[in-house]
């Protein structure tokens, strides 16, 4: 079986979730190929070809693929799948863009947000922002998958794929406009082994700083409930949850976070969990290993200062 | 211009769903419904290009069961001018819907085809791309703004590093994330003059697609429980428990 799979990077970096992604495909066993498509992009290749367990990395270096826009990412995709039995990406704003388009072209349906390979054709994904587990077969040729990543671990760099470029250039309608990237020294919220995150209770973005300062301590990714970013306290990319980032670090702190199942869906399948709340009712203490009820403008700095 | 907005009636976003003691599906009887959030951020930015003067028809279809017409009544309260029914009472995969949106898009010529970028249930996030691609339309999925001009649609765009904006023509696909807009309450007026907004009723034979079986559901099981957990009764004890007892610090 010959398994693509769709890297992600940024055209300077390879990104963890690519790993964590051949780790899935490893899982369902093959041939496993790496696609790196984008534009200047050759540190994403050479750190794709070490990834343990890819056999070739395949390279699509082009200004059309600068932005990996999902119209004319999906035709290069289509174009290679023929040689393959799955297509796999991450569960990232480019997979989730472009993997249904080429499911699509491939007349397959796809499964979204795989979090365990039970066998070659069966699935397990979270549906009703993670109340259940469908355990699904699929009964296409090729398979269209999306990884959740947080439920992987990554491989590691004892790999040496060959590099083999790929000459298809597929252009697009859609045209790259701009792009404003949120700039961070912190660990991104994805591999962070410790996630401190803020809700609607941190009152405003300036309050943000204390957890920041906490976050500093711990070498942690910060990150936000809906209700945090919709008030505009931070920006969109650091939204936990159903319909932000599922992540599993190994220590999630929640501060001012109610627990709506919405939230919940994007963090409870952290290793331990925290949370603090000045109301004992809320229902984020039913999925805390320690909770501490206390207001969150007293119990961050001595935190902080404890650490 | 005419914007179509598909929608789908999902269990309130409120609700706890349980999964069936059979282990066959999730228990949806007696639940509460409702349009699913992320079509109603759809419906109000359609209507919105309306009132401003962009779009002059906004049209809402549903694919499902009867019942189904209860959301697209809602949509046309929150001002959509009418709606298709497609009717079956099957659970078709985004793939199939999105094929039978290609039938009606056939009909209808939509300039921009607006969705939720995902349905609360299935949680999938596949129809609108895929209804671009079998149409070969640009897309723009996650939108957190839209803007037309005379040579197609700006859409700002979550992703996960931050915000992107690209621009394309028309006719296009556009997902909607949450922060779109905010969408409005229904007024009662507007409540009643959606009952006699026109709602027509199609099958999919009407529009001649053919469907196959792409998977099947093995079993539906609920998540692990998170073990109970304790309350500590100050900083210092929460810091003495993550080292010590949790060892994650
Ligand atoms: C379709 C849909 C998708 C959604 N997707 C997401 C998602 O991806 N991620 C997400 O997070 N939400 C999501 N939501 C929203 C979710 O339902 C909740 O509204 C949101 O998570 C609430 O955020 P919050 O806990 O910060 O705010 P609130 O629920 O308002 O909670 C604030 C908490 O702060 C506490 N607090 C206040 N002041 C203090 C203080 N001084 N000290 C200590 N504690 C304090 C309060 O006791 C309260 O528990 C979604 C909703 C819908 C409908």
């Amino acid at each position: 079986m010959a398994i693509l799979v769709l890297a992600e990077h940024d055209n300077a970096s390879l990104k963890l979730d690519t790993a964590k992604v051949v780790s899935a495909a490893t899982a369902i066993g093959g041939d496993v190929h790496v696609l790196v498509a984008g534009s200047a992009c050759a540190a994403a290749v050479t750190a794709a070809q070490a990834l343990t367990g890819v056999s070739k990395v395949l390279v699509a270096d082009a200004a059309a693929y600068e932005a990996q826009m999902a119209e004319n990412l999906s035709e290069l995709v289509l174009k290679l799948a023929g040689d393959y039995d799955y297509v796999v990406a991450a569960a990232t704003s480019v997979g989730k863009d472009t993997l249904p388009r080429v499911a699509a072209l491939l007349d397959v349906a796809q499964i979204s947000e795989v979090i365990e390979v039970v066998s070659a054709d069966t699935f397990v994904r979270p549906i009703y922002a993670g109340s259940a587990l469908a355990t699904v077969q699929s009964l296409d040729d090729t398979k269209v998958l999306t990884v959740r990543t947080s439920a992987f671990d990554a491989v590691g760099n004892e790999g040496s794929a060959e590099a083999v470029a790929v000459d298809f250039v597929a252009e697009a309608k859609t045209v790259f406009v701009s792009q404003t990237l949120t700039e961070s020294e912190r660990p991104e919220l994805g591999s962070a082994g410790v996630i401190v995150s803020g809700g609607r209770g941190m009152g405003s973005g300036e309050n943000f700083a204390i957890l920041e300062a906490l976050a500093d301590k711990m070498t942690a990714a910060v990150g936000a409930s809906r209700a945090a970013v919709d008030a505009g306290f931070v920006p969109n990319d650091l939204q936990v949850g159903q319909t932000g980032k599922i992540v599993a670090p190994d220590l999630y702190i929640a501060v001012g976070i109610s627990g709506a199942i919405q939230h919940l869906a994007g963090m409870k399948d952290s290793k331990v969990i925290v949370a603090i709340n000045k109301d004992p009712e809320a229902p984020i203490f039913q999925v805390a290993d320690y909770g501490l009820e206390a207001d969150l403008f007293d119990a961050i700095p001595e935190l902080t200062n404890l650490l | 211009m005419k914007v179509l907005v598909p929608v789908k009636r999902v269990v309130d976003a409120n609700v706890k769903v349980r999964v069936k003691a059979d282990n066959t599906n999730v228990d949806t009887a007696n639940l509460k419904m409702a349009l699913n959030p992320f079509c109603e951020i759809a419906v109000e930015e359609a209507v919105r290009l309306k009132e401003a003067g962009s779009a002059t028809e906004v049209v809402v279809v549903s694919i499902g069961a009867k019942a189904v017409q209860e959301q697209l009544r809602t949509s046309m309260a929150l001002g959509a001018d009418r709606a298709i029914h497609v009717q079956t009472d099957e659970e078709l995969v985004p793939l199939s819907i999105a094929k039978i949106l290609k039938a009606v898009q056939e009909k209808e010529q939509a300039d921009l085809v607006i969705f939720g970028k995902q349905s609360i249930d299935g949680d999938n996030n596949q129809t609108g791309q895929m209804l671009a691609a079998l149409t070969q339309m640009p897309q723009a999925t996650f939108a957190s703004e839209l803007k037309l001009s005379a040579d197609g649609a700006e859409v700002t765009r979550e992703v996960d590093g931050g915000l992107q904006t690209l621009k394309m023509p028309l006719p296009a696909v556009v997902t909607a994330d949450l922060r779109l807009n905010e969408p409005r309450y229904a007024s009662l007026p507007n409540i009643m003059k959606a009952k006699r907004k026109p709602l027509e009723t199609l099958s999919i034979d009407d529009l001649g697609v053919s469907l196959k079986a792409h998977q099947t559901i093995v079993k539906v099981t609920p998540p692990a429980e998170r073990q109970a957990g304790i309350m500590v009764s100050s900083v210092a004890e929460l810091v003495e428990k993550l080292k010590n007892e949790a060892k994650v610090i």
